[in-house]
């Protein structure tokens, strides 16, 4: 009966799924076969499938800062000025070209301060730079990108955009121009990372998405923290390799050395912090990051075409600074699945297993579970209570969320137990 | 008995093949030992102080003086040459490597000593674990630790630790056994001695760069501290106040004569200054501490202490209890006494346990054991001082005895290392616990 592609996985990259028609019923598929064929293909009431439609409302920068300015709006309107300040964790974010003249006011309010520019759709570090001055980006208006976008200002409406999500974003008097334009997005970069050893890190958390009406999502305990392979100075904007942790661009570094790896898991980072700040401060970091998990998912739950066939893994990317408050850097849907190490393939694998065994398609779960190997049930229609019984939901009381980021994840033991309850469940006829 | 017979026999002959290693270096490689900086060059290490690891210098040529296992050699060939064979017959039927009777502690006398890590004791490291609540006793032993630093009682500090310190509170809790405050005149001592790493370029600068290059920036968690270790290794090598252990240890201090002066004695130095030679994995004494202590003068004297404590120990051959080789003795004795016939067949098979669990006691289990482990085992160093449960024998023969089934299959030595080459996952306390405290003796 089913056939997970994932036998292709176990530290080998992302399959290339093959498509067979009407063949499969669960489908861990690429992007790009998905915007291809979605839309006009047919699936069973069981079938699965590893995205949603148009996830790229979450992953690709520029609509997510849409959407979450746009939440943001709503809960102060709605709730008030204390939970709208809730969202304030992504950095400040302005659309290329199209908010370029709302750029250069803030940038105007700001002087001295360092930007980021990053392109709208591409990963793993390609086509980022940092800059400080307007003449930076006149410059590179002026280049290839610039000649475009000069044409492009004018941007058409989203809804006009090529439904398929791709990053060409042609508007009708372009079409004549073959060259395909890339958006970008000028992000204020944030200055005061927290260091360990001197280098800057960031954090890669996995969220699993089941749905999104209502909003069912689970925080896997297992991550890890990447380092950059330097010391971190604001001197050397130029040195990409300082400012990039991804280990795409660690990895061309003359420093890398492939032994290292270059990461932590993130118990390992939890303990860290723990003994230099002490238990509380941990804790409120990781339920700001919570909150963060959350909030983005909320701003977009309106927007991402429900489908419950659907249902996906998010690789959260955070940073923290020396204040240590957490900072959204984006969200990919495509999370990487290759390993760099032994421990690194270790977590993937088990990560990948615990995803399946949530989504679940033997229908063994009862749907009432918490806890699934490492993963918890973190939000479920409203937030979830580590304790057993309804959740507390007045604000009062010792209302402690079900997530245990960087705890002790001791998921073989809970697979047997839940496994083996489950097994006496079935034996009891309904 | 010993103390005198084996700095004369083992110590100093090992002591005279470490210097003949490291001048014949010196000679191959045509550097001296030590020289002055020009000036360019102190303004260009200054600059980079933070963060040295960047560096990279060409290593190939420099070998480390020895490794654990060089070591190991030699304290297999001490002989007491004074022992009649005639005495202590339990000795006699010793089948271990060590063949110099010292006396160790048995079972029943280690419960004593231990009596705090016992079942009945709640203890960081089992009774902190996911599965028993909070209230029952980790509660309450963070708030006796708060109130033993509040009124910094050091004695009641060492006491408290043996049952392990809570993560928060760890940094403070040594630095206050260790008696470790950082005053205005400890951080210009610090400076000072950094100031003489720009000045002067030591041989043995290059033999620490190697190491850490070897280890600690190969470990999968302390490569993040690579600078640190620089900065606390290159200091210590040039601080003549570690001399000062040398005085209740059975090893002394190599020196080095002002070319054309051998032998006289007005015109020796001590080399280095801090009279200790590092050998390969010495970094990983330091690394575990950088989790705990990020002001650089700090972090190093932390290390000092620690090391004019213990760790000295572990390289220089003497009959103190805490001393390698009764250590290594220990370990044997526990082993052969109550698992004989996992021990026989280790032997048989070629396979003798002290050559495996040698390198982890020579390095305190760094390197071997997960961080937080780690920590909870020198938390107990520190709080018996003594490294006897440690990183000496207990530990080693509670690891054999857990893999006690899996080492009966094996057929040779290279298989027994297999099963033993990963020791990232095991829990110290509840090991020790049942190793101690459990075996019927």
């Amino acid at each position: 009966m089913s056939r997970p592609k994932n036998q292709n996985y176990k530290g080998h990259g992302l399959p290339k799924g093959k498509e067979r028609e009407g063949e499969w019923d669960f489908y861990w598929c690429d992007v790009s076969w998905l915007r291809e064929n979605f839309d006009h293909t047919y699936m069973d009431e069981h079938v699965r499938i590893s995205h949603f439609r148009n996830h790229y409302e979450l992953t690709r920068k520029n609509y997510m800062v849409k959407n979450l300015k746009r939440f943001r709006k709503q809960l102060e309107r709605e709730v008030g000025k204390l939970e709208a300040a809730k969202c304030d964790f992504f950095p400040k974010t302005f659309e290329m070209p199209c908010e370029y003249h709302l750029f250069v006011e803030e940038f105007r309010k700001n002087p001295g301060i360092t930007w980021i520019m990053k392109p709208v759709a591409r990963s793993q570090g390609k086509g980022i730079f940092l800059f400080r001055r307007l003449k930076d980006i006149m410059d590179w208006r002026k280049g290839t990108a610039g000649k475009k976008l000069t044409s492009l200002e004018a941007q058409p409406a989203r809804s006009a955009i090529n439904p398929s999500g791709s990053h060409d974003t042609r508007s009708s008097d372009d079409q004549k121009d073959e060259i395909p334009v890339e958006n970008y997005v000028a992000q204020r970069y944030i200055e005061n990372p927290y260091l360990i050893g001197g280098r800057k890190f960031d954090l890669r958390v996995y969220v699993l998405v089941m749905s999104y009406i209502p909003l069912r999502a689970w925080l896997y305990r297992d991550g890890f923290a990447r380092f950059s392979n330097t010391r971190f100075t604001l001197n050397s904007i130029d040195d990409q390799y300082v400012h990039l942790t991804n280990v795409a661009v660690q990895k061309t570094s003359p420093d890398y050395h492939p032994k290292k790896g270059c990461k932590w898991m993130l118990q390992r980072f939890r303990q860290y912090l723990a003994s230099k700040h002490g238990p509380e401060a941990v804790e409120k970091l990781f339920s700001d990051m919570d909150n963060i998990f959350v909030k983005s998912l909320q701003s977009v739950q309106k927007v991402i075409i429900s489908d419950k066939h659907c249902f996906e893994l998010y690789g959260y990317d955070i940073l923290i600074d020396q204040d240590l408050k957490p900072w959204l850097l984006e969200v990919n849907a495509s999370p990487s699945l290759t390993a760099s190490s032994q421990e690194d393939y270790e977590l993937k694998t088990c990560l990948l297993e615990d995803t399946l065994h949530v989504v679940d398609m033997e229908a063994r779960l009862t749907g009432r579970e918490k806890r699934v190997g490492g993963f918890d049930l973190m939000w479920n229609d409203g937030p979830v209570s580590r304790e057993e019984g309804a959740p507390d939901l007045s604000g009062m009381g010792n209302f402690v969320t079900n997530t245990h980021l960087g705890c002790v994840n001791d998921r073989k033991k809970q697979l047997r137990q839940l496994f083996h309850s489950l097994q006496g469940q079935k034996k009891v006829p309904s | 008995m010993a103390l005198t017979v084996l700095r004369s026999t083992g110590q100093g002959s090992w002591e005279k093949r470490i210097l003949k290693s490291l001048n014949s270096m010196c000679t191959e490689l045509s550097i001296p030992l030590a020289r002055k900086r020009p000036v360019g060059e102190q303004k260009e290490l200054l600059n980079k102080w933070n963060e040295m690891g960047t560096d990279e210098p060409d290593l190939s040529l420099f070998r480390p003086v020895y490794a654990p296992k060089d070591f190991l050699e030699v304290l297999i060939n001490l002989r007491n040459p004074n022992y009649e064979n005639g005495d202590s017959l339990s000795f006699r039927t010793h089948l271990g490597l060590i063949q110099v009777p010292l006396k160790v502690k048995d079972i029943p006398e280690l419960k004593e000593f231990f009596v705090e890590l016992g079942l009945t004791t709640g203890q960081l490291g089992i009774d902190d674990s996911t599965q028993v609540p909070p209230e029952l006793f980790e509660n309450e032993h963070v708030r006796i630790g708060q109130k033993v630093l509040a009124e910094q009682d050091s004695a009641a500090a060492q006491q408290y630790v043996r049952q392990g310190s809570p993560t928060a509170l760890r940094a403070e809790l040594w630095a206050l056994i260790l008696n470790i405050s950082s005053q205005p005149e400890d951080i210009l001592y610090y400076e000072q001695l950094k100031t003489n790493v720009i000045q002067h370029d030591l041989l043995v600068d290059s033999l620490i760069y190697k190491d850490v290059k070897l280890t600690a920036s190969n470990d999968d968690y302390y490569f993040v501290f690579e600078d640190y270790l620089y900065q606390v290794l290159l200091c210590f090598s040039r601080d003549t106040s570690v001399l000062g252990h040398f005085a209740y240890s059975s090893a002394s201090p190599p020196k080095s004569y002002i070319r054309g002066k051998l032998g006289l004695e007005e015109y020796a130095v001590f080399y280095p200054p801090n009279g200790v030679i590092p050998f390969h994995g010495f970094s990983m004494y330091v690394a575990p501490l950088c989790f705990l202590y990020h002001e650089p003068s700090k972090l190093y004297q932390i290390f000092r202490e620690m090391y004019v404590r213990f760790f000295f120990r572990l390289h220089s051959i003497s009959s103190h209890p805490s001393g390698i080789v009764s250590l290594c003795l220990l370990f044997e004795t526990l082993l052969q006494t109550y698992l004989p016939q996992l021990f026989y067949h280790l032997r048989e098979i070629g396979a003798q346990p002290l050559r495996i669990s040698f390198k982890w006691m020579v390095r305190a289990f760094s390197g071997y054991l997960a961080t937080d482990q780690l920590l909870l085992l020198w938390d107990r160093i520190l709080g018996y001082n003594s490294l006897e449960i440690l990183a000496g024998k207990i530990l080693a023969a509670a690891v054999f005895a857990f893999r006690a089934v899996n080492l009966m299959e094996v057929t040779s030595l290279a298989a027994a290392e297999a099963v033993l080459a990963d020791l990232s996952t095991l829990k110290v306390m509840p090991l020790l616990q049942i190793f101690l405290f459990a075996t019927v003796t």
